[in-house]
């Protein structure tokens, strides 16, 4: 049977619709997916580096300096490096951040903490770490960057699961 | 879906102390699985906590916390039944939300 001129007009042009429809869909998304990266700084950067000045630098920071009023609690020897428990205590005024680094890790930060204004620094948790190695906790406050570090013994690795 | 988290608010002075315990796998993308296939990374990339709509701790972490991982913070100025909010989401674009009642 072959197609009246009426019918194959009106499927042609629900076809064009369908497709403007799709068009006005998607451009808007790409626009905005370009844009969004250059709003704000990536929080996930600091996550590429391998090093605790690759990551202080990732943060936007410089020559972070070592300091004994962060206390950081962590196991000498951690028998299952998969689960090591860690306490981070931070005495510097106007404490903003807390970041944990284990530099032998595949990726040396684990985790970033953000103290807003009325919360105390302090943070307990329970971090990966693939070999014995020193753990760092960076600490962010209006000066500029801390750190500490301990080193702690891992008899088998976190990398295991 | 995920399980639910398990989470602890207590007052104690004028501080308010929140321990958190999530469910979660926490793949790292490194570990192969028992046919020698990477396991294809899924962990929780960022966790909000917030008392009154106001947040009191946020957080971006990558693979390297803890399977099924453990969190406590503390905040200021919360008073007795007085709910606390944990959100998280992962990479697999998964989120879940609990909340309790400071105690």
């Amino acid at each position: 049977m072959s197609m009246s001129r009426r019918a194959f007009l009106q499927t042609g042009a629900g076809a064009t619709a369908l497709l403007v429809v799709a068009a006005a869909g998607f451009t808007p998304r790409l626009g905005l997916a370009a844009t969004e990266p250059a709003a704000a700084p990536d929080p996930r950067k600091p996550f590429q580096g391998h090093t605790l000045d690759e990551v202080v630098k990732a943060m936007g920071g410089s020559n972070a300096q070592q300091s004994s009023e962060i206390a950081l609690q962590a196991p000498e020897i951690a028998e299952n490096g998969a689960v090591v428990p860690l306490v981070i205590e931070s005495k510097l005024p106007g404490t903003r951040m807390i970041a944990i680094v284990s530099e032998k890790n595949p990726h040396a930060l684990s985790a970033v903490f953000n103290i807003p204004e009325g919360a105390e620094a302090y943070v307990m948790t329970r971090v990966k770490i693939a070999e014995t190695s020193k753990v760092t906790a960076i600490v962010q406050t209006d000066k500029g960057f801390f750190y500490t570090d301990q080193l702690v013994k891992v008899t088998l690795g976190g990398c295991g699961g | 879906m995920a399980d639910p988290m398990r989470i602890r608010a207590t007052l104690t002075g004028d501080t308010v102390e929140v321990k958190v315990l999530m469910s979660h796998p926490m793949e790292t993308g490194l570990r192969k699985d028992a046919d020698g296939k990477l396991v294809p990374a899924h962990y929780i990339d960022t966790v909000k906590a917030s008392y009154n709509g106001k947040d009191v701790m946020t957080a971006e972490w990558g693979p390297a916390v803890s399977k099924n991982p453990f969190l406590a913070f503390r905040f200021k100025g919360g008073s007795k039944g007085e709910k606390v909010t944990v959100t998280w989401h992962d990479t697999a674009g998964d989120t879940r939300t609990d909340e309790a009642a400071i105690q």
